[in-house]
């Protein structure tokens, strides 16, 4: 009977005559809307990064507090110098990152390319200094185990001839663990991050996103500012709070 | 008041030339669709599989407990049964129940959108719920698991020789499924409204789904990690839940609860959305108090996520935090009352017809009713301490899962039936499967209170020969609903045949979703619709369906 009654109406009486891009999906009505709810949606989705990774930083914290001098001494074991190189390293290519979104912006082809290669780079060091870090801990036998040992720790309180806690091996193990979860798994954002570059770079090297449609490099460099926040939170909780001086 | 609305004549209704059934065909047309109803359908489909395997699981549980003594399975295999009942039941059929079908198809129509915002991570979500279902089909076939659905350390992690690894990974595949439907909710319903939709014009099937999408978008990542920690401490030793090396237990109680508290409104919240839809459509009237309920659907997910700890009153929590939560958790009775309040108004002085998803929608207020009651029981720290791990506390989930969410479930299948295949289901066969289903149910269910307030504890396989009366009675019932969920998967699919075509508006419902042709068109709509009137408008539709038939008459 009234298979065609619609609720009624043209949303806009000159739809249909515009001349709407071909990157315009088919159930969107503007490109605005398209690069909105984009938008919208990767907010989301680092939301539920945060939740992901708070539950690792709930662990951390509880632990922390319950097994203070252990995980004290066992921060103190850890690289700073490499620690601030890649804190520089990562910075730096977040604003590589935010560079390339500013030349998709003013559709500058070659800066497109300039940024992605670099941050690209420059992920692929900090990675790199990352796997030094992990293969220290492993000739330092700082991986959680049965070869794990605390011989080279230091009393949290300063005093050399204060022996360690019959305990701080088996809580030392639990801040290794989560140091290696924590930062594994930011790692894994990073390959994840790098890899999606690889395939950004491609497709701007055959001339994507110098048209106006920047929303997938705008997305992509909010995902990659994210990871470096989680990296941010990360250095200071496990290299450098209650860090003291003696090594 | 409610407005006299007369049912369309269904013997001049035609089924549409063209729709998103037929309008391509093959296989590989449904496995890389984008197309949001498609996808409804597969999930359909998918669900309902899963929902009659975790069913034969609880027919398999209640034949056992027939009898006082342990002769039907071994303890093992007993622990199994109800370990893959409520993995599947609450992962791979509660949890996706009416977001991934129904909402699926229907939120992307009342919005006034051509699809979802994202269609395909829509499709991916699907693949990831069948992959996570995969891996949890390998656990069962291999032996299944048995540590019950919590997965609680350190029984999963040190003491048990199953598929815990497996099982563990299909539940962290299949959350992150439900992840990606709720991020898709949640941005169609922010971005994807047609011109007038305002929040308040929206039915209230979308606020309850956006509020459950917010859970799952918050929740679900924290049950992720919680299961990556299970899955390394189980497979390596990390020790972060292990007490000898330690680590806490509670934490993992904490982590885990922190996500299924809120599931649990994950899987009722689109069900009260549904019912609100049911009643107003078959009382003639608008939601009584709509902005009511819209809140209450956002306070429900907001108070969902402070209750967490009633779970582990008796795990050790102190007695201060204990208190708290114990509060918090009354709280929640407060918004789910409203809903129940605001229905019953809505009945009032309503033209009530009793239609199949209306008497589901009656299963639901009563059953649900009893459930909500009973939790609050259960969260009352002395009444707790007596009643947790008791067959009081398995009656009392059931109410508001099976009786509440199922109830609503079926309700909403059998109202957006027309919508989704052109074509009636059978109305006095499906009276008569909701009426089954809800006799069958209070048989298995009821008898399960007072014998969880007499002192038979949950998961245990014998239990003392008094308690047998009980136990039989539940398990008839058992059977009685097992014929209940069985007619309409005999009568479902005869109507995609010899069902009576069902025009665009069986009900003269007022959503848009009612005034497109059933079934829809691919792209729903010809032109973006422009919302002119309220939510639940049934003088607009009254109008609108007078001025046809002066127009075509």
């Amino acid at each position: 009977m009234d298979s065609q009654a619609i609720v009624t109406g043209h949303a806009d009486p000159h739809e249909g005559h515009e001349e709407h891009p071909a990157y315009l999906r088919h159930h969107f009505v503007t490109v605005e809307q398209q690069r909105e709810t984009a938008s919208f949606g990767m907010w989301l989705f680092l939301l539920t990064e945060i939740m992901f990774f708070g539950g690792l930083f709930m662990a951390y914290l509880l632990y922390r507090n319950w097994y203070y001098d252990a995980f004290v001494a066992s921060s103190n074991t850890l690289g700073i110098g490499l620690g601030t190189t890649n804190t520089g390293v990562l910075i730096l290519s977040s604003f590589t990152m935010a560079m390339g979104v500013y030349s998709a912006e003013t559709r500058n082809r070659k800066g497109l390319l300039t940024s992605l290669s670099l941050t690209i780079c420059l992920g692929l060091v900090f990675l790199g200094i990352k796997t030094i870090e992990y293969h220290d801990k492993y000739t330092e036998h700082h991986i959680p185990g049965a070869s794990f040992s605390v011989e080279d720790f230091v009393h949290p309180t300063d005093k050399r001839d204060v022996p360690l806690a019959p305990d701080m091996a088996q809580h030392a193990q639990l801040f290794f663990f989560l140091y290696f979860a924590m930062t594994g798994m930011h790692a894994l954002h990073m390959i994840i991050g790098i890899s999606i570059l690889f395939v950004l770079l491609y497709q701007a090297y055959h001339g994507a996103y110098i048209d106006g449609h920047t929303s997938t490099i705008d997305n992509f460099g909010l995902y990659w500012h994210f990871v470096d926040i989680v990296w941010i939170f990360l250095f200071p909780l496990l290299y450098l709070i209650s860090r003291h001086p003696l090594k | 008041m409610s407005t006299i609305v007369s049912l369309p004549n269904q013997e001049e209704a035609q089924l549409p030339k063209l729709s998103y059934l037929n309008s391509e065909y093959g296989l590989k047309s449904w496995l890389l669709t984008a197309d949001h109803k498609r996808i409804a359908m597969l999930y359909l489909i998918s669900i309902t599989f899963f929902f009659f395997i975790g069913g034969a699981f609880a027919g398999m549980i209640r034949l056992e407990l027939l009898t006082p003594l342990p002769d039907l399975v071994a303890s093992d295999t007993y622990n199994k049964l109800f370990t893959m009942h409520g993995i599947i039941m609450v992962f791979l059929f509660l949890v996706p129940s009416v977001p991934a079908t129904v909402g699926n198809f229907v939120i992307p129509i009342m919005v006034g959108a051509k699809d979802l915002a994202f269609p395909k991570i829509n499709l991916l979500s699907w693949y990831l719920y069948v992959a996570g279902a995969c891996f949890l089909l390998y656990a069962l076939f291999n032996g299944g698991v048995d540590t019950g659905w919590t997965f609680t350390t350190p029984l999963s992690t040190h003491y048990v020789n199953t598929h815990v690894i497996t099982g563990a990974m299909g539940v962290f595949i299949a959350g992150f499924s439900s992840i990606f439907t709720g991020l898709n909710f949640i941005v169609t319903i922010h971005r994807m409204r047609c011109p007038g939709m305002t929040w308040f014009r929206l039915p209230l099937f979308c606020w309850s789904n956006y509020a459950a999408s917010l859970l799952m978008v918050l929740g679900t990542p924290v049950l992720a990690i919680t299961l990556v920690l299970v899955m390394l401490e189980r497979a390596v030793g990390i020790g972060v839940f292990d007490p000898t090396k330690g680590g806490d237990p509670l934490l993992f109680q904490h982590l885990f609860w922190f996500y299924s508290h809120p599931a649990v409104y994950i899987m009722i919240l689109p069900g009260m959305g549904v019912i609100s839809e049911v009643i107003s459509t078959f009382s003639r009237k608008r939601v009584f108090g709509y902005t009511a309920v819209a809140f209450s659907s956002v306070a429900i997910a907001v108070f969902g996520f402070f209750v967490w700890a009633h779970h582990m009153f008796i795990m050790g929590v102190s007695n201060y935090s204990a208190l708290v939560f114990s509060l918090l958790t009354m709280l929640v009775a407060v918004p789910s009352a409203i809903k129940i309040f605001n229905w019953a108004a809505t009945l009032y002085k309503g033209s009530i017809t009793f239609e199949t998803p209306m008497l589901y929608a009656f299963g639901f207020m009563g059953l649900f009713t009893i459930g909500g009651l009973t939790g609050v029981f259960l969260g009352s720290l002395g009444m707790d301490i007596h009643l947790t791990e008791t067959y009081f506390i398995v009656a009392h989930f059931h109410f508001v899962m099976v009786g509440g969410m199922l109830m609503a479930y079926l309700s909403g299948v059998h109202f957006w039936w027309p919508k989704m295949t052109g074509r009636m289901y059978p109305e006095s066969m499906s009276q008569l499967a909701a009426v089954t289903t809800f006799i069958g149910f209070i048989l298995t269910f009821f008898p399960q209170f007072i014998v969880g307030y007499l002192g038979m504890p949950r998961r245990y396989h014998a239990y003392p020969p008094e308690f047998q009366v009980l136990n039989v009675l539940s398990t008839a019932g058992a059977t009685v609903l097992g014929i209940g969920y069985l007619l309409p998967m005999l009568y479902m699919p005869w109507s995609l045949k010899y069902g009576k075509i069902a025009g665009s508006n069986p009900w003269q419902a007022t959503g848009l979703e009612w005034q497109i042709q059933s079934p829809p068109l691919t792209e729903n709509f010809v032109d973006i619709p422009i919302m002119d009137h309220e939510a639940y408008d049934y003088d607009w539709l009254a109008h609108k369906t007078e001025h046809e038939v002066t127009t075509v008459g």
